[in-house]
């Protein structure tokens, strides 16, 4: 067709005129495109560089700059409370991403099941997730106390005796986890959009093969959804990393002399107190750099992990 | 088994009008589908149970916050009336509507623009730069949080709302991503029909491009009004005096001042969280068609 048209144009006779218009359009283009290239240059490149330089700086922000080498890094791999940030950080992200994907499955998969009324559930399920974080670091406080939250009480009812979720160093991480459960609709939403795309005639064969629900839904259904559920695993890693708002505001802020729960000193809010609590600028992107390279090796991992048991449909025809 | 079964029996017989097995599958399904009917009716009601708990004890004094009753044995509405004298929620309130209209507004204008810019126009170096965009979109914020902070500083602009929102005006790459992927939807034949009318890019951006992507558009608004209405981490690094907050930055506060720090006036902070989540669950009853085929279609977990 637009061979044709050419033609029928002359396209000779109209070469200068081209050119002119593919200018127009790339300056049209770039016109369009100029408040992100704007916003890259300011809000990406320049933080990224500006950073790189403030973490080989000693830098409180009301003083100039002075330039002290790698000295941050070094204090960096000094600071014991970095060690306890990092663990706890890997520690909760090991405990969430699983629980969190699991979950959503198994909430996509049961959805998956109940036909019209679908609908209806998944819009319940999803509405949990608009509320703020903040809100639900205050419910974790409440609802999570050791002697009176409501948790501890339900467990009591039926003769468990909960731990200190919010003052135990160790069950904080779990607790948290829980809570976060509460958000686990997008997950859900997401899934059952997969679920819905895997073809019946599959199923159906794997049925007539005589499997089982169970295995109807291992061998069939997770391999086919399998690129959601890493996307899922990969988006959640991320997240999870860099949890800040939930556990800042169960533990940290004015009016206390230390950190609520050590347990809980995740490498964001570590971060944050360093930056704007502390004012130590230079330490603080360092901790940055530091946290980026984390997660650029662990985003790595996963994807060369995925290669071996993620399944995409457009490679295998 | 009875499926095997009845796989058998056609393959036996393909002629014979024996509906026994189908039949007893149906009722079995039926069985099936009240099971899963009552077992979703459960798991909704757990994943509601903590904002009932919270709207619940926002009625509650005091001393029954911890009863765990789900209808206040005392309903009193003093919680309410305490918090606007203990707390200036109108004014939080007021500079969260300013600061969340100002964020959703710019961003969906300027992350339309560029999606339009990556969408319609072709160009050498094009994807090169959508790559970037999509490279920004991994980008943890984390890592910029600190130099942004100085890049704000340093035009003095910290202290007031503008650092919440004005960086909005940039786009943003998720939503640069959602709608360039609506736009590359909508039939091209449209703008050039508008391009032969006389129409320049602009025109054909703001009148037949946004109008046709109005569901794209109203999910950016939407999903931007949340993020920018429930954020801690921004309000927390730049707003200094109380009479700036936003809600959420103001129920930190209250959690401090009269919570874990304070007399354990808890009903204060329960009450402060139910005004804070309130205007999120109207914004998604108002808007539940919208979020719910964006997060499916677009895949984004936010």
């Amino acid at each position: 067709m637009t061979a044709v048209a050419a033609r029928r144009d002359g396209s000779a006779a109209l070469r200068p005129g081209q050119r002119h218009a593919r200018r127009r359009e790339l300056w049209a283009g770039l016109a369009f495109l100029s408040p992100w290239i704007l916003g890259f240059a300011i809000f990406t490149v320049w933080p990224l560089i500006n950073s790189l330089y403030i973490s080989l700086t000693d830098y409180d922000v009301v003083n100039d700059p002075t330039f002290v080498g790698t000295a941050n890094y070094e204090q960096l791999f000094a600071d014991p409370k970095i060690a306890t940030a990092l663990s706890n950080t890997l520690w909760l992200a090991l405990l969430q991403v699983p629980t969190h994907v699991v979950v959503a499955l198994l909430l996509a998969l049961l959805l998956n099941q109940a036909g019209r009324s679908s609908a209806f559930f998944r819009t319940l399920f999803y509405l949990p997730k608009m509320t703020p974080a903040v809100a639900i670091g205050v419910l974790f406080l409440l609802m999570f106390n050791g002697q009176e939250g409501v948790i501890n009480q339900g467990l009591a009812a039926i003769g468990i005796d909960g731990p200190s979720w919010t003052t135990d160093a160790f069950w904080v991480k779990p607790g948290l986890v829980l809570m976060g459960l509460f958000s686990v609709g997008s997950a859900v939403i997401i899934l059952l959009a997969a679920l819905r795309g895997v073809p019946d005639e599959l199923l159906e064969a794997a049925r007539l093969d005589g499997a089982g629900p169970v295995r109807r839904t291992l061998s069939v259904t997770v391999p086919l959804i399998s690129p959601v559920l890493f996307f899922l695993v990969v988006i959640n890693t991320i997240d999870s990393i860099q949890t800040f708002t939930e556990a800042y505001t169960a533990f940290g802020g004015a009016g206390r002399t230390a950190y609520g729960n050590e347990g809980a000193l995740f490498y964001v809010v570590y971060l944050f107190q360093q930056g704007f609590e502390f004012f130590n600028m230079g330490f603080a992107s360092a901790m940055a750099w530091v946290l980026f390279l984390v997660i650029l090796v662990i985003t790595g991992i996963q994807l060369l992990v995925s290669k071996r048991f993620v399944y995409y449909e457009a490679e295998r025809a | 088994m009875s499926a095997v079964n009845a796989h058998a029996a056609a393959a036996a017989a393909p002629d014979a009008v024996d509906m026994s097995p189908r039949r007893e599958g149906r009722t079995r399904k039926r069985w099936v589908r009240v099971l899963v009917g009552v077992a979703l009716a459960i798991l909704a009601f757990a994943l509601s149970y903590p904002f009932l708990w919270l709207l619940s004890a926002s009625f509650k004094p005091r001393s029954d916050i911890f009863d765990n009753r789900l209808i206040p044995e005392v309903f009193t509405l003093d919680n309410y009336a305490s918090i606007w004298t203990e707390a200036p929620m109108a004014l939080w309130a007021g500079n969260t509507v300013l600061v969340t209209v100002l964020a959703a507004t710019t961003v969906t204008i300027s992350s339309a623009m560029v999606a339009w810019g990556f969408a319609y126009y072709r160009f050498r170096g094009r994807s090169v730069l959508f790559g970037l965009v999509l490279a920004t979109m991994m980008l943890p914020g984390a890592v910029t949080m600190i130099p942004t902070f100085l890049i704000w500083n340093s035009v003095g602009l910290t202290g007031s709302l503008v650092p919440l929102w004005a960086g909005n005006l940039f786009g943003s790459a998720f939503y640069i991503f959602l709608l360039r992927q609506f736009f590359l939807g909508l039939p091209r034949e449209a703008f050039e029909a508008a391009r032969l009318d006389g129409a320049n890019g602009w025109r054909i951006f703001r009148s037949v491009a946004v109008p046709m992507c109005r569901p794209a558009i109203i999910l950016t608004l939407l999903f931007e009004v949340q993020a920018a209405w429930t954020d801690l981490m921004r309000p927390l690094i730049y707003l200094r005096d109380e009479s700036d907050f936003t809600l959420p930055r103001g129920l930190k506060q209250i959690v401090d001042q009269f919570g874990v720090a304070g007399n354990y006036q808890w009903e204060l902070v329960v009450t402060a969280g139910v005004l804070t989540t309130i205007p999120m669950i109207v914004l998604f009853f108002f808007g539940q068609r919208y979020f719910m085929d964006g997060i499916a279609t677009t895949r984004a977990p936010r």
